[in-house]
């Protein structure tokens, strides 16, 4: 076991206060950290990799980068299209924020994939939960509790993954559609068993990724019309890692709603639609966080994304019983209360 | 407490004739699916609405009464094998499909409504509920959440967990709380996959929304026999490696293709040593171009024989050899025991080697289905329950292929859940920390622990005890442990 690893879990052990962090290019997500946080990065590495496992186990500071490369090797890939804000994004930080891509809507999201993981509880003990394999029932799902914790319910240090094979073609349609359209479009389509792997819309225009085998993938494009994006890695990258153009406006705050994906266009003002209407990513003044409110009135949720914001966690508050129940799992995980302290649940009161 | 108590504090809130207390009346609930395990519960209730379920659980931990939720009671790990000196929660009332929406491809039902049923609902939608437990056609959905209940689609589709969108749960004190929204995520910790297959230790399934699918344009089946099960195993690899993920990809060995040929008459192959069903799914063309590369792959890796089925009625002949599976090993033994480890791939001719060999050690037939796509193996072990030492050894081959499973790197359940089967197996697969750490997580749900009670995780004590009886390869599990 690495150094960094001892340290961390003697620390716990003495009950010293610790945040950890990768490399911290999700910081602007959640609250600030009360303590000065320790990169993970260093504790790095492809722990297991079998292709036809359909299973990769890496710790926790590997680079996402890195990978991606490795798989792309075997004609693989992380199905959940994990979204990177920066060339450094580690599958620790990946896990602990629990964001996924426009492929979510097909293969699922990066709680969906993971199989199992190892994690320094509150008391510096190091445990494991779950495995490498695809089925495993025994004990409860720690595991995919871990995933979108922020880290604060224990110390990711490796994590096991499904994969899945790269499809063997896709292809990109667009069709110039109104958000009404575009929204009504996407339900006909999701009713369909198209090989689908996203659908989104921003400026006017819906686009439709068909990912499967070749003469599949080219028939759904022949029976849904439009035209086929030239440059489509591009079009999936700018809207995964957040590089398109309508994820910025000058002095406004970028939120996502992530709502039921009937919920009617003229409820939300959105720039972006994604996962097929459920995810919507919106602008709004600083400071107006009316949009909890809008949110939940609609069934769904709001997570602030604008890194200006300074106090709260920008996330949604939670309903007074599942955070009565949320405060008893952290401390049933971290008792004390010591890891990555002021990032994640707002204080009990 | 005192029986007549209890009853009398139970039917205060609920009516009386479904306050069950009576032995006649309580003895068919004396079991689930796994018959070797039984007890009468001391009352049975059938609560009609949610007041009622609320009502039950305050009164229980109030007194420290013990109480096992059941849905339709098929579940193969005894995860709701009543308690002694408590109460059976049964909750086959709760059987309506409250609403289904089409373009939101969700379905929100009571926990009571069987697996099928939903499918069954929805159909006329072009629309079906993906996870596909043999026990479909009997099994309830807040069963199967209980259990994170798999199928033979899973590979492609998921488990349980990733086909619900949310679960409103009684917990323990009988207060209501939802996990998971109808939009794909929620806030804070999630919840939702922890209450998924924690085997009704945290809460109780009120009502669940489920996701659906629009149904494939098409499916098609291939069947493929080996002369060498390695050669099989390999060929699941190669199909996986050429980017190909079927929905359903299963195996059965030379004694289950024997047995569920007799019984079904499904044109299986009966002198092959290992035999396969691949389908895959999908829009025409997709399934034309895939089909084409799976029967290549078997070609080449030794297939000794290869039929598509050449329509859907011999498509649901295929499949239903396969679903068959366990009752057809039922005719040719008096009794058979499921086992339900998962082990990674790979280690697969190395897994049935060494199950041969405690097939003839331990004097016991086995026949072998296995979910081939995702490593999940449901050896069945014949023997005769009259027969106390036969039960003996067939517990003792049991547990000793979940030991195996673990050491290869697997799971000692991959669908059917720990309940009290598998419990001290879990010594084995976890630390006493870890075990601990799972206490602690329930005690958050549950502080008093009224809620099935001795199931799915052992105490410390438990693995000291197990410990005692059983040292592996000369190490006793848990040395730290005081033994008492």
């Amino acid at each position: 076991m690495s150094d960094l690893i001892d340290m961390l879990a003697a620390r716990l052990k003495n009950k010293q206060p610790i945040s950890v962090i990768g490399s911290n290019t999700k910081g602007f997500l959640g609250g600030a950290l009360t303590d000065e946080p320790l990169s993970m990065r260093e504790h790095a590495g492809i722990v297991n990799y079998e292709p036809t496992e359909l299973v990769l186990t890496a710790k926790a500071g590997t680079a996402l980068s890195e990978i991606n490369t490795l798989l792309a090797k075997s004609g693989q890939m992380l199905p959940f299209e994990p979204p990177m804000f920066g060339e450094d994004s580690t599958l620790g930080g990946a896990m602990a924020s629990g964001l996924s891509g426009p492929r979510r809507i097909h293969l699922g999201s990066a709680r969906d994939a993971i199989l199992g993981l190892r994690l320094i509880n509150g008391l510096g003990q190091h445990l494991r939960f779950g495995g490498e394999v695809m089925k495993n029932v025994a004990g409860y799902d720690l595991s995919r509790l871990s995933v979108g914790a922020f880290g604060t319910l224990g110390i990711l240090t490796e994590i096991s993954v499904k994969v899945l094979p790269l499809p063997e073609q896709e292809r990109t349609q667009m069709l110039t559609y109104s958000n009404a359209r575009a929204l009504s479009e996407m339900i006909r389509i999701g009713r369909h068993p198209y090989p689908v792997s996203a659908m989104t819309w921003v400026n006017d225009m819906l686009y439709v990724r068909l990912s499967g085998t070749g003469r599949g993938v080219d028939a759904a494009a022949k029976a849904l019309g439009g035209e086929t994006l030239a440059n489509q890695k591009r079009y999936w990258n700018s809207i995964c890692h957040h590089m398109h153009p309508s994820f910025k406006q000058d002095q406004e705050w970028l939120w996502r709603l992530s709502v039921p994906p009937t919920t009617p266009i003229n409820s939300i003002p959105f720039e972006i639609l994604d996962w097929a209407g459920a995810q919507r990513w919106v602008h709004a003044a600083p400071f107006d966080y009316s949009l909890f409110e809008l949110a939940e009135s609609l069934g769904g949720h709001a997570t602030c994304f604008s890194s200006e914001r300074v106090e709260g966690t920008g996330m949604q508050p939670l309903k007074p019983l599942v955070m009565q129940l949320s405060h008893r799992v952290k401390k049933a995980l971290d008792p004390f209360g010591l890891i990555n302290r002021g990032r994640f649940l707002e204080e009990a009161s | 407490m005192k029986t007549e108590i209890l009853v009398a504090a139970l039917a205060g809130g609920m009516s009386s004739n479904r306050v069950l207390h009576s032995s006649h009346e309580t003895a068919p609930y004396e079991c689930d699916g796994l018959t070797m395990f039984k007890a009468r519960p001391k009352v049975v209730v059938l609560p009609e609405t949610r007041e009622e379920v609320c009502y039950v659980l305050k009164v229980c931990q109030e007194n420290g009464v013990p109480v096992v939720a059941r849905g339709a009671g098929t579940g193969l790990s005894g995860g709701a094998l009543p308690h002694a000196e408590g109460v059976l929660m049964v909750m086959a009332k709760f059987n309506r499909i409250l609403a289904v929406d089409g373009d939101a491809r969700t379905a929100r039902v009571e926990p009571g409504v069987r697996n099928l049923a939903i499918s069954e609902a929805v159909s006329e939608l072009g629309l079906y509920y993906a996870p596909d437990p043999s026990s479909q056609i009997a099994c309830s959905i807040g069963g199967n959440i209980a259990e994170n209940s798999g199928g033979v689609h899973c590979l492609k589709y998921g488990l349980t967990v990733h086909n619900v969108l949310s679960v409103t749960l009684a917990l323990a004190d009988g207060s209501i709380v939802t996990v998971g929204s109808d939009a794909l995520d929620s806030p804070g910790y999630d919840l939702l996959a922890v209450t998924i297959g924690s085997e009704g230790l945290l809460g109780i399934v009120l009502e669940a929304t489920v996701k659906l699918l629009p149904k494939p344009e098409e499916m098609r089946v291939v069947m493929a026999a080996f002369d060498d099960v390695t050669k099989a195993g390999d060929s699941v690899g190669r199909i996986i490696a050429e980017g190909i993920i079927p929905a359903g990809l299963e195996m059965m060995d030379g004694p289950a293709v024997a047995a569920v040929e007799d019984f079904v008459k499904a044109g299986y192959p009966l002198d092959a040593e290992a035999m396969l069903l691949c389908e895959v799914d999908g829009t025409r063309d997709e399934v034309a171009e895939e089909l084409l590369k799976v029967e290549r792959i078997l070609k080449d890796s030794g297939a000794t024989m290869l039929r598509v089925a050449k329509d859907e009625a011999e498509r649901i002949l295929f499949w239903k050899g396969r679903k068959s599976a366990f009752p057809a090993v039922g005719r040719i033994s008096p009794d058979y025991y499921c086992m339900d480890g998962t082990i990674p791939r790979k280690h697969l001719s190395l897994v049935l080697t060494r199950m041969r060999e405690m097939s003839k050690r331990y004097a016991l037939r086995c026949a072998n289905v296995f979910h081939a796509g995702d490593g999940n193996l449901h050896p069945l072990i014949l023997f005769d329950a009259n027969d106390p030492e036969e039960l003996t050894r067939a517990e003792a081959f049991g547990a000793e292929i979940l030991e195996l499973c673990v050491e290869v790197g697997g799971t000692i359940t991959g669908e059917h859940g720990v309940g009290i089967e598998k419990i001290n197996e879990m010594c084995v697969q976890f630390s006493s920390d870890e075990l601990t750490q799972f206490h602690e997580l329930k005690a958050a749900f549950d502080p008093t622990g009224i809620l099935n009670p001795g199931k799915a995780v052992p105490t410390l004590n438990r693995c000291a005890e197990f410990g005692k009886m059983h040292i592996h390869k000369g190490q006793m599990p848990h040395p730290e442990l005081e033994r008492f």
